[in-house]
């Protein structure tokens, strides 16, 4: 076994909140300066130059790039042979979400009651924390805060099995267009497909965590990223909802078995305040 | 088109925009996101006196992250303004000339829009950097308890935004 104190973790987690929204993912950059130059929207180009201009400040000035910092999502892969000392793991890692929201001045958007009092919790706390175990002795944290503009977007279908592939590029097709410029446009669409209800919108958002320069490991659910994120952009949403080419920077897709009868399709929206750090402990 | 506006808004200032024109505000523009947009709704069914004066006034959707030391506010994006179509054909009516947000409006505001000669104007979302370095001061000046939703006033220059909708109805994320 491989002892970790659970302060280690409150510190980390404070870190990877600030760091993931001053310092964009390097990959965004790229995807955005590959697609202005294929805008021919003048209008488009502009906006795109703005987000590149945006993100430097960010980082020089270390402000968050977007004033929705987000609910931190916070996704552990804990090794079997960990065993944590000095305190209750789900209490350090709130506890590094709260350091992290009040020393990087991060907008604290968390209410502690969605439906009748909505009282801002004035810490960001509760983090949505997902628990994973696998073998060895390390653990990998990755701290992913999402903001709502894009997570109200996002939508899941229980298809029919008959609707087969193009069932899931009309319901995919029909979530981005209904977003239209709402989710801050260009944005990464992570789809999940198959296990539950749940668990595709689970796969969906861990999806959205896939690198922006990778594809699905199965080629033929890579050509399907491949068509949607074409697809996508011919809808001429453009960045902003303004018009243009740019919609879409990526699709990224994860599936995983499933019941007979089903065919759960879900599509998590990310705007491109891509935020996600990752370290391994 | 670009157009250097100062506030309170003058119907010249509003008829001469067109959609895709950029737009840079300077004066004072008002924060106000859902809760604050029902309490100011709320005051004015009911006849009593608002925070600040709706007469020309600009509201930004925007809930600014904490001022760090010696800036006058965090990052201060636009948020998605279909949150607040229902609270803005009743500002429009009482004197709001121009709402800055993200994001398409409904088919009601568009029309309060037209009829009150007004005009919606979209800034870039997530450039939230950009956007604070034209922010010159800012005040809450009602309910602080919200947080970053409190109405604040801002003293801005050059705040960069496009014309989304116009006052004669022609809408950008329609066309």
């Amino acid at each position: 076994m491989r002892t970790i104190d659970v302060n280690i973790l409150t510190q980390k987690v404070a870190e990877l909140c600030q760091n993931s929204n001053f310092y964009i993912d390097p990959l965004v950059i790229e995807k955005i300066k590959y697609f202005r130059n294929q805008e021919t929207s003048q209008l488009a180009k502009n906006i795109l130059d703005t987000l590149l201009q945006n993100y430097q400040l960010a980082a020089e000035q270390k402000m968050p790039i977007c004033q929705d910092t987000g609910i931190a999502n916070i996704f552990l892969e804990v090794g079997s042979q960990v065993q944590f000392t000095n305190g209750d793991v789900n209490q350090a890692i709130q506890a590094g979400v709260e350091q992290g929201y009040k020393l990087g001045y991060l907008r604290k958007s968390v209410v502690s009651d969605p439906l009748f009092q909505r009282k801002n919790t004035q810490t960001n706390t509760p983090a949505l924390i997902y628990w994973e175990t696998v073998p060895g002795d390390k653990i990998k944290l990755t701290v992913a805060p999402k903001g709502a503009g894009s997570e109200n977007m996002s939508r899941i279908a229980m298809l029919k099995p008959a609707d087969g592939k193009q069932g899931v590029v009309d319901f995919v097709l029909a979530a981005v267009q209904k977003a239209g410029g709402n989710p801050c446009p260009p944005i990464i669409v992570g789809i999940g497909i198959g296990g539950s209800f749940d668990k595709a919108a689970l796969l969906a958002k861990k999806a959205l965590l896939q690198p922006l320069d990778s594809s699905n490991a199965d080629s033929r659910y890579a050509a399907l990223e491949t068509e949607l994120l074409q697809k996508i952009n011919d809808l001429q949403i453009g960045p902003q909802g303004l018009g243009g080419k740019t919609t879409a920077l990526k699709v990224n897709i994860l599936q995983q078995p499933c019941h007979i009868a089903s065919l759960p399709v879900a599509v998590n929206i990310q705007c491109h305040v891509h935020r996600h750090q990752t370290v391994e402990i | 088109m670009e157009h250097y506006l100062t506030t309170p808004l003058q119907n010249e200032d509003i008829q001469k925009l067109q959609i895709g024109d950029k737009v840079f505000i300077s004066g004072k523009v008002y924060t106000a996101r859902d809760a604050a947009h029902k309490k100011l709704v709320e005051l004015l069914e009911t006849g009593q006196n608002l925070p600040f004066q709706l007469q020309g006034a600009v509201i930004y959707y925007v809930g600014p992250a904490p001022a760090p030391p010696g800036k006058p506010i965090g990052s201060a994006g636009p948020t998605s303004s279909y949150r607040m179509d229902p609270f803005a054909p009743a500002l429009l009516q009482a004197g709001v000339k121009a709402m800055i947000g993200k994001g398409p409006r409904s088919s009601k505001v568009i029309s309060a829009i037209t009829s009150t000669n007004s005009v919606y104007l979209a800034a870039i979302g997530g450039a939230a950097v950009v956007m604070a370095q034209a922010v010159k001061s800012s005040k809450v000046i009602a309910y602080p308890e919200l947080g970053p939703e409190a109405i604040r006033e801002l003293e801005v220059e050059n705040l960069p935004c496009y014309v989304a909708i116009s006052s004669d109805g022609q809408n950008i994320y329609e066309r």
